[in-house]
């Protein structure tokens, strides 16, 4: 995060407290999907039913930031790196209340397959690709907690992979049910955690997305590669920039003998 | 995930600054706001390459400019261009040297001993700081507005007219015609019209600094210089100057002093950034407000000092 402080101690508690909201939520949507998951391995109802319950927070979270984050602008007017900042909590915000939503579908599901009984193909797929989408939700808020456009890039890419790996996964699931259509219903319910746990990792990907939107300052929504790998440099630049200002001062305190006037 | 929440700000210490004999002179003042301010000895900053590209023609071209009040450099070696018929704003923190730098643009500083400039200033090709200009002509050419409302004595017809008087001889339809050309340009017109012979110290704050800018301009001034003209206005007045200068643009360059930083990033095109006496960094304003160069220049812009 900027290591500078502003003048004003209140708006850096502000611009403290929406990273810190922002933060918790995305734990908070982040044990979703692990609850979610682990309700549907163990065939776990109550789990499920915990997970269904626990969106009513992640709801509120988004209006308590949502609120925050506008007065933060009206009172504030946060100009250059502070308002990529702001607007980028503000965008973020929105897929961490859609990844609580795919974990309260996973939980639904959950709970068809225990009353349905156990399907008897799938449950690896869905084991795989959820630690995938799990690591990469992970990096993605590590990575706007550090300010670390790398990490971002790299769930970036990451997202790629899980796509693939999804599309594999469906391939052999609908194999399965032209094998033996009598498995289709449990199957079918299989495919839609599939779904949910890939609309996940596209929420990672959102929300690294904005990291190097808001360190960089260049929109890379929508590029290819090569423009993503410039941004990333500059974001490092940046970032080298202002450690280097930051160790400078530091580290010349100790010439001449001239009286501090701390 | 506990770790991830826990680890989310690192706070570097700003607030040990440089004590070498050669950052002395530059040592801002003991308070404690001001002890966090970047030290100018280490400060990066644009150099002349990094001038933003596509700016249209330089109507001011200021090169190697410094300026002293007696033994004191208020300007380190200034290189600028001011393009034509756009608005240029000076932002930096208070004795960074933009007013100063304002009022070398029309020699107002031959007024009071002890200051010289040294370096040239091209208006239009011609170095203004030459010692065979006509600095009274220098300054119809280059007219000013203060931040105080300075309106004369005299009726508001006097007002507009005593510059015009002083260079030009019109009839007394040409004055009149000019007299209401520049009233209407800065937007006083509709509300003085039947006034004209009423004192100009009658009319309102707003309507005296835009009745200042209507003097200014009836000269047919090339350059406008601002120096915080909105600061002693309330918010309406402000507001409609601002829309005066984006009108004014169409005609005139215009360079604005300002404190106000948000008003510089309505009004203007382009942005300097200055910072006890250089020059830290100009861009176009829509990118200096997104994403500044220099760190300095985020640092004040995000009210981090200054």
């Amino acid at each position: 995060m900027q290591s500078d402080k502003h003048i004003s101690k209140s708006f850096d508690q502000d611009l403290d407290e929406a990273i810190r909201l922002f933060l918790v939520m995305g734990d908070h949507a982040a044990s979703q999907v692990a609850k979610a998951i682990h309700a549907l391995i163990d065939k776990d109802d109550t789990l499920a039913q915990e997970v269904i319950e626990m969106d009513f927070d992640i709801n509120r979270q988004e209006v308590e930031l949502d609120e925050h984050i506008l007065l933060l602008v009206a009172k504030r007017q946060p100009a250059a790196g502070d308002l990529r900042l702001v607007m980028s909590i503000s965008k973020g915000v929105v897929d961490l209340e859609r990844i609580g939503d795919e974990a309260v579908k996973i939980a639904k599901m959950a709970n068809k397959l225990a009353a349905q009984g156990k399907s008897a193909y799938g449950y690896a797929e869905v084991q795989h690709l959820s630690n995938q989408v799990r690591l990469m939700l992970h990096n993605a808020l590590e990575a706007f907690s550090q300010s670390n456009a790398e990490q971002a890039f790299e769930v970036m890419r990451n997202d790629d992979v899980v796509n693939e790996e999804y599309q594999s996964a469906m391939r052999a699931l609908m194999t399965y049910i032209m094998e033996d259509a009598r498995h289709v219903s449990k199957v079918i319910n299989i495919v839609w955690v599939l779904r949910a746990l890939e609309r996940i990792g596209d929420h990672a990907q959102n929300i690294a997305e904005l990291v190097i939107n808001y360190i960089s300052g260049q929109d890379v929504r929508h590029s290819d590669y090569a423009l993503v790998e410039k941004a990333v440099q500059e974001a490092n630049d940046r970032m080298a920039a202002r450690h280097d200002g930051a160790m400078s001062e530091n580290m010349s305190t100790t010439d001449a003998g001239l009286p501090d006037t701390d | 995930m506990n770790d991830v929440i826990s680890k989310t700000r690192s706070t570097a210490d700003s607030n040990n600054f440089d004590t070498s004999t050669a950052s002395l002179l530059n040592r801002p003042m003991a308070t404690t706001t001001q002890l966090s301010q970047p030290d100018a000895t280490n400060l990066t900053k644009q150099t002349q390459h990094d001038i933003p590209k596509d700016m249209p023609a330089a109507k001011m071209q200021i090169r190697d400019l410094s300026f002293y009040y007696g033994d004191f450099q208020a300007l380190k070696n200034i290189n600028i261009d001011i393009p034509d018929k756009k608005v240029t704003a000076f932002i930096g923190p208070s004795g960074c040297g933009k007013s100063t730098l304002l009022r070398t643009f029309n020699r107002m500083y031959d007024l009071y001993p002890g200051m010289r400039a040294e370096g040239s200033i091209n208006l239009d090709g011609k170095n203004i700081l030459g010692k065979d200009i006509d600095v009274n002509l220098l300054r119809a050419q280059v007219g000013m507005v203060f931040q105080k409302p300075t309106p004369f004595p005299m009726s508001i017809y006097d007002n507009v007219a005593f510059g015009v008087r002083l260079y030009e001889r019109l009839s007394k339809a040409e004055l009149d015609h000019r007299v209401e050309w520049a009233l209407k340009k800065s937007a006083l017109w509709p509300e003085v019209k039947d006034k004209l012979k009423a004192s100009g110290l009658s009319l309102s704050g707003g309507q005296q600094q835009r009745l200042c800018i209507a003097r200014s301009v009836a000269t047919k001034p090339e350059v406008l210089l601002l120096d915080e003209p909105t600061s002693a206005l309330d918010p309406i007045s402000t507001g409609a100057i601002e829309d005066l200068i984006e009108d004014l643009k169409n005609d005139y360059t215009i360079a604005i002093v300002t404190h106000n930083m948000q008003q510089a990033a309505r009004v203007s095109d382009y942005t300097v950034y200055m910072y006890l006496g250089d020059m830290v960094e100009m861009g176009e304003t829509d990118q200096i407000f997104t994403t500044p160069t220099q760190k300095a220049t985020e640092d004040y812009i995000t009210g981090r000092y200054g």
